[in-house]
């Protein structure tokens, strides 16, 4: 009876000191949507969404947060098993590296980016000099850019996954006759494919609203290098209607993407 | 082609030495408590460790002989059936039995015919298309025994093949994996901590406690004359060491023994805990065997009662065993601490050169 007693109690009552705080952060992260929502010129919505520039910038958004995700996959699953596998020395500095555009403001990482593969940069000036490819200003800049912002995030996601991935199954497909890399694919990707489908998501995410680094290494080309974001910041001074518009958009596709993968494979493979 | 294994590893403070052979249709069992070092002997088999120094070889062909050879898990012709088997929880039944075959390189089509053929043999042929978390405990056993069988493995190894099992399914398991042992014409290494596992599935037993070898030989030969306290336990025997002279041996922990056959130097003295009778005053009619003792504990068996006895007063045997029924518990209203007189019939006991 009284152990009854005593959990009601506790489990019932919040105490006040956390349940007012945690209301506030609930509200500063849900009023300001709400807000953009109510703000919509919702008369004028369909006509505005079809306009010619926001069909344009939604398109070079998508297309270059997939592609930069596809990039993101093909090099950052790999850094992510050399990390959580193999022995390496040094292997806490070069983690603190991969992290770094993870706490780099875009800007300074534009800038760099620029610094290397710009067409002075330490590498941008053989691409032109060899190739004649320069990649500044360009929307395979703003894929690159994207790509060099979003990587930490599958990286230390898929990361996580490997370590928490018991490593006996690896040995198992080892003593049936499988070599490290038809282990690899057969063994180890599948048990991590939740922890791949959930960075992928984060790091298509942050590629989606990547901004700073992108304004700085490829510009603001309408068309070719005028993602969603850019457009947002550009309308805001010239048509702040247009800017709600393309918000709202963006805020659309980042909740169905998420939503969407969340249901039927994060949730089903767990 | 022998199996031989000559295993030396030094892991902290930790050291392994462990001589084996396999003989091919042989099944041997590495017995032993936990922390012994059976599952170190089995990863350096497999390849899965490699070993500091020795070698392993199967015939001529080199394994692992530091710091020259060494050849990779995946490059060893074994089978290996792990303690919780490891299926592959992505791949159904039939996938994860053609895993093998795939990796060793055979078609897919021809893999998947095997395989099925091998799930055929078990009789999980309705299980083909089910991922391992439906199967059931001992269907998981089975299809982690022919996945290491598919590839026609010269060494078939197996980590407690048993231990994840529930009670009442081991006993049929047990019977089953003896079969299709005995079927098996390849070597098999079999590592148990389960003496009753290793006696029914194994033609030969090694004993392992601390990283040695304490005991090696035919499980009918260690039941009966076992040559460690930890063996001793295993089989339920009585055992101690001294010294005989004719028909009395003098135990080195204290006591005398009187035997029914004679014997000289260092022996061991063995005998079941059934041997021994308790009695509340002095048996009358002096049996030779008679040592006042005192109750350490009182365990309930299936049909019988344990009782663990201490020296009293005068020398005796050290932690004596004693088996009687459940009536006799009763007439000697047993309780921890009780003084009684223990007797051993001296045509019981087996005395054999320590």
């Amino acid at each position: 009876m009284t152990t009854h007693i005593t959990r009601r109690r506790v489990g019932g009552r919040v105490p006040l000191v956390l349940f007012v705080p945690a209301l506030l952060g609930l509200a500063f992260l849900v009023v300001p949507l709400v807000g953009l929502l109510a703000q919509a010129p919702w008369s004028t919505l369909p006509s505005r969404l079809f306009s010619v520039e926001v069909g344009q910038a939604l398109r070079l958004s998508l297309l270059c947060a997939s592609a930069a995700t596809v990039i993101c996959l093909l090099l950052g699953v790999p850094l992510a098993w050399l990390l959580a596998r193999a022995e390496l020395p040094g292997r806490g500095l070069i983690r603190a590296l991969v992290t770094v555009p993870l706490v780099l403001p875009p800007v300074v990482g534009g800038v760099a980016l620029l610094l290397v593969l710009g067409r002075r940069g330490l590498i941008g000036e053989h691409l032109d000099l060899w190739f004649g490819i320069s990649l500044p200003f360009t929307t395979a800049a703003v894929i690159v850019a994207e790509a060099f912002v979003a990587m930490p995030f599958l990286v230390i996601s898929v990361e996580g996954a490997l370590r928490a991935a018991d490593p006996r199954y690896e040995e198992a497909a080892a003593t049936l006759g499988a070599g490290r890399w038809l282990t690899f694919r057969r063994v180890t990707l599948p048990s991590i494919a939740p922890g791949i489908v959930a960075g992928s998501v984060l790091c298509w995410a942050r590629a989606l609203g990547e901004f700073g680094a992108t304004i700085t290494f490829a510009g603001n080309l309408p068309g070719r290098t005028t993602t969603m974001p850019l457009a947002v910041y550009l309308a805001l001074e010239t048509d702040p209607d247009v800017a709600v518009v393309l918000s709202i958009v963006l805020l659309a596709v980042s909740v169905i993407v998420l939503a969407c993968l969340r249901e039927r494979w994060i949730g089903a493979l767990r | 082609m022998t199996l031989y294994a000559d295993l030396h590893v030094t892991r902290g403070a930790f050291q392994l030495d462990l001589e084996l052979t396999v003989e091919p249709g042989e099944v041997v069992a590495l017995l032993g408590p936990n922390g012994a070092g059976k599952s170190t002997a089995i990863r350096a088999i497999a390849g899965l460790l490699p070993i500091t120094s020795g070698e392993i070889r199967l015939g001529d062909d080199l394994w692992d002989a530091p710091p020259r050879v060494f050849r990779s898990a995946d490059r060893r012709p074994i089978g290996v059936v792990f303690q919780d088997y490891l299926l592959f929880n992505h791949l159904s039944a039939l996938e994860n039995v053609a895993f093998g075959l795939r990796a060793r390189g055979t078609p897919k089509q021809t893999a998947r015919a095997e395989a099925a053929r091998w799930l055929e043999t078990v009789g999980l042929s309705e299980y083909a298309r089910t991922r391992p978390r439906s199967l059931s405990g001992g269907q998981a056993q089975r299809v982690a025994l022919v996945r290491a069988l598919a590839t026609s493995p010269d060494l078939l190894l197996l980590d407690e093949p048993l231990a994840a099992l529930d009670a009442s399914t081991t006993l049929h398991v047990r019977a089953e994996l003896s079969q299709r042992l005995g079927r098996y014409d390849g070597r098999t290494l079999l590592v148990t901590h389960d003496p009753l596992d290793a006696m029914v599935l194994a033609d030969r037993l090694v004993i392992v406690e601390d990283g040695q070898i304490v005991q090696e030989g035919a499980p009918t030969e260690i039941a009966r004359r076992p040559r460690t306290e930890y063996v001793a336990q295993l089989v339920g025997l009585n055992l101690y060491r001294g010294r005989a002279h004719g028909n009395l041996v003098t135990l080195d922990g204290g006591g005398t023994v009187t035997t029914a056959s004679p014997s000289e130097g260092a022996v061991f003295v063995a005998f079941p805990p059934s041997a021994v009778s308790l009695y509340p005053e002095r048996p009358t009619g002096t049996p030779r065997n008679t040592w006042p003792m005192q109750v350490a504990g009182v365990e309930q068996h299936a049909h019988t009662v344990r009782v663990r006895l201490t020296p009293h007063d005068a020398p005796a045997p050290m932690s004596l065993l004693a088996d009687i029924t459940t009536a006799a518990v009763a007439d000697l209203h047993l309780t921890p601490g009780q003084h009684l007189h223990a007797t051993l019939k001296a045509t019981e006991i087996q005395t054999y050169p320590a």
